[in-house]
């Protein structure tokens, strides 16, 4: 789960490393009484769950208040890469002798922790990767032994940074290293890392992704809560299903994430625009069936559904029970085409057989379904 | 022959006195699977449906011979149960269960490489792995698997795996082994692993391979086919059109940075002379077809 730019400053400065004073804001007046109390000048900046904020304007030096007031009235709505701006981060500004750049992530190649440094912060790290890699310093950690002194010192060298601040980066860098491992983080990232004009080493920004599957370690409440979400997506979540939306019509159900994503490729493939990916888990029973089918069924763009289920240890007759049954509990608005097959197929379909109709379609295979239902869909949309 | 288990393998079940472990272990031993022992430590001198209960897998061992493990313990617990059988002595560790964090992956994946280098690990997140006829570990509907060979199956996903195996037996092919690795950043078991074996293995004449997008494993086994592997091998790669940063399901499955798309792991794979199926039931035509000309 992605951190807002501030509560990655705060988990970084949980783990004691230095950040500038700041208050996270929703509002003008809260962003000028914020200025007020930190004084001028400030940075006001957006916190969206995506990059390039200083390129569409999200993020603004304020000398006094009157530039606070106008700059936070500019940011606050504004649409970046499609995320509407609701949160401002209103920061003592600084000021900037050295940027440089720092992450820790995992290289699933290596089975190792990855750290990239680099004496050229404060523009995109990929840019400096294709124009200069020799400019990235990078260094591979062994998540048993963790990350020493002596080889994060050899690291700092390595990255040609400014050795008057050597001793404050190789400190920083050994807390950065344990936010990641302690903290769960799949991603830490500080560009630009500055040095002030008096030599102090600073995290002007923060990215920060921390794994949802640690729970049972971190209290990950306050982040879930400012997670971008659509509606269908939270409505998903809440029923314990993993779905993800996209732009389409065809609504997909399936069982297994594998076969879930199969499903939504196949939808393409014949030329149709599948609404979701939706993967309701191992079995089908009645219960998560008619979860899912609400979901599919509350996005208005959903013209048709398409159901596919193979049946492992889950038997055909169970899946087609499930299927029934939530068909009485929800008002289906779109016609649905099923395919199931897989274990004792043939007595799932036999069950199915006496409730189809225009509204409920069978089909043979993945194939066949997927074309079926992006005609209805078509049909629909005609 | 097939690979990793066959009829001789002994498992004992971490976490058997669970509810998921107790309907899988069964299921597994339905199967014909040596079901020897499980874990709970207060449980131990109990017995779940015949199977005795130890302390630890230390103690599983030396009273049953087992080894292999088969791990269905709750995610907070996986590290250190992964840890318990590396030290108890069994020879592979398979790990069901899903939504164990990252950290804890890389760090009993390299631990493991590092002090127990003979212990093999399958997952986490992973359906477990079966060799028809012989053993079935982790929660793959036996029945769907026809025995014997030629073909061998090495999978990141479940239920394709399942649907793999499942049209083989329609087409009368059997299967030697079908690994499924998971769908987790730091799996234990690669394709190379499975590949490399199947490779050895007398029995697999060819091999179906299916990858899903994020990471790199499936340019690293193309490269590793390229140079390694005779036998001829199938594959289908599932989310050709994902969206870019978002999660498919598994926690490995995202294309992020214009990395781990589904086309550039078919075009390594078709560079490296592996056939590609469009879909998954093409993908199974496929190697019918390969099977006819062996």
């Amino acid at each position: 789960m992605d951190l807002f730019e501030y509560q990655g400053k705060q988990f970084f400065a949980s783990y004691g490393m230095p950040v500038s004073p700041g208050e996270a804001v929703t509002t003008v007046d809260d962003a000028v009484a914020a200025a007020e109390r930190l004084g001028t000048p400030v940075m006001v900046k957006a916190q969206v769950h995506t990059g390039g904020r200083g390129k569409a304007g999200g993020v603004k030096f304020a000398a006094d208040i009157d530039a606070v007031r106008t700059h936070a009235a500019n940011i606050l709505g504004l649409d970046i890469r499609g995320h509407i701006v609701e949160n401002l981060w209103i920061e003592k500004a600084s000021d900037i002798a050295e940027e440089y750049y720092v992450s820790f992530t995992l290289d699933r190649s290596a089975k190792k922790h990855l750290g990239m440094l680099s004496a050229e912060g404060g523009v995109e790290i990929e840019a400096v990767a294709e124009e200069n890699p020799d400019a990235i310093a990078k260094i591979w950690v062994d998540p048993v032994g963790g990350l020493t002194e002596d080889q994060c010192r050899q690291w700092v060298l390595a990255a040609n940074l400014n050795p008057d601040v050597t001793d404050q980066t190789v400190e920083l860098l050994l807390n950065l290293y344990e936010a990641y491992t302690a903290g769960d983080a799949d991603l830490v990232e500080i560009n630009p890392l500055i040095v002030t004009p008096e030599g102090r080493v600073h995290v002007l920004d923060a990215k920060v992704t921390l794994d949802g599957n640690a729970g049972f370690r971190h209290d990950l409440a306050p982040f879930d809560a400012t997670q971008p979400r659509d509606e269908r997506e939270a409505a998903a979540h809440a029923k314990g299903l993993q779905y993800v939306g996209l732009e389409g019509t065809v609504g997909v159900i399936a069982n297994g994430a594998g076969l879930a994503m199969s499903t939504v490729d196949v939808v393409n493939q014949v030329g149709g625009k599948p609404a979701n990916f939706l993967d309701i888990g191992g079995g089908a029973n009645a219960d998560v069936m008619a979860g899912a089918l609400e979901v599919i069924n509350n996005d208005p763009d959903v013209q048709s559904i398409f159901i596919n289920i193979f049946g492992g240890i889950t038997r055909g007759e169970e899946v087609a029970n499930g299927i029934i049954e939530a068909m009485n509990r929800v008002d289906i608005a779109s016609p649905i085409v099923i395919r199931l097959d897989g274990t004792n197929a043939d007595e799932g379909r036999a069950l199915l057989k006496p409730h189809l109709s225009d509204r409920l379609m069978m089909a043979p295979t993945m194939l066949e379904a997927a074309r079926e239902a992006v005609a209805l869909a078509e049909g629909a949309a005609s | 022959m097939s690979i990793f288990v066959d009829e001789n393998t002994k498992v004992v079940y971490q976490g058997l006195t669970g509810s998921q472990g107790r309907y899988y272990g069964m299921l597994n031993r339905d199967y014909g699977t040596q079901v020897v022992a499980g874990t709970n430590p207060k449980k131990a001198g109990t017995d779940v449906e015949g199977v005795p209960i130890f302390a630890t897998v230390a103690d599983a061992v030396e009273a049953t011979g087992a080894n292999v493990s088969c791990v269905f313990i709750p995610a907070a617990g996986v590290r250190s149960a992964v840890l318990e059988a590396a030290e108890g002595g069994v020879e592979l560790i398979v790990v069901i269960t899903e939504g164990v964090p990252m950290h804890d992956e890389a760090y009993f994946y390299n631990k493991l490489k590092a002090d127990y280098p003979g212990v093999r690990l399958l997952g986490p997140n992973c359906p477990g792995l079966i060799s028809p006829g012989k053993a079935n570990i982790g929660i793959t509907a036996g029945h769907i698997a026809k025995e014997g060979g030629p073909v061998g199956i090495v999978s990141r996903s479940g239920t394709l795996t399942y649907q793999a195996l499942y049209e083989l037996k329609q087409k009368d092919i059997g299967c030697t082994t079908c690994v499924g690795i998971g769908g987790d950043p730091v799996p234990g078991t690669s394709f190379i692993d499975c590949l490399a074996a199947f490779e050895d293995d007398p029995e697999t004449e060819a091999v179906m391979m299916i990858g899903e997008i994020g990471g790199s494993a499936e340019e690293e086994a193309a490269e590793f086919i390229a140079a390694n592997v005779s036998k001829p091998v199938v594959a289908y790669i599932a989310g050709l059109t994902a969206p870019p940063g978002k999660k498919m399901g598994h926690a490995g499955a995202i294309v992020s940075g214009g990395k781990g798309t589904a086309q550039a792991k078919m075009d390594a794979l078709a560079a490296a002379g592996v056939r590609i199926g469009q879909s998954p039931s093409e993908a199974g035509d496929i190697m019918a077809e390969v099977v006819a000309g062996l």
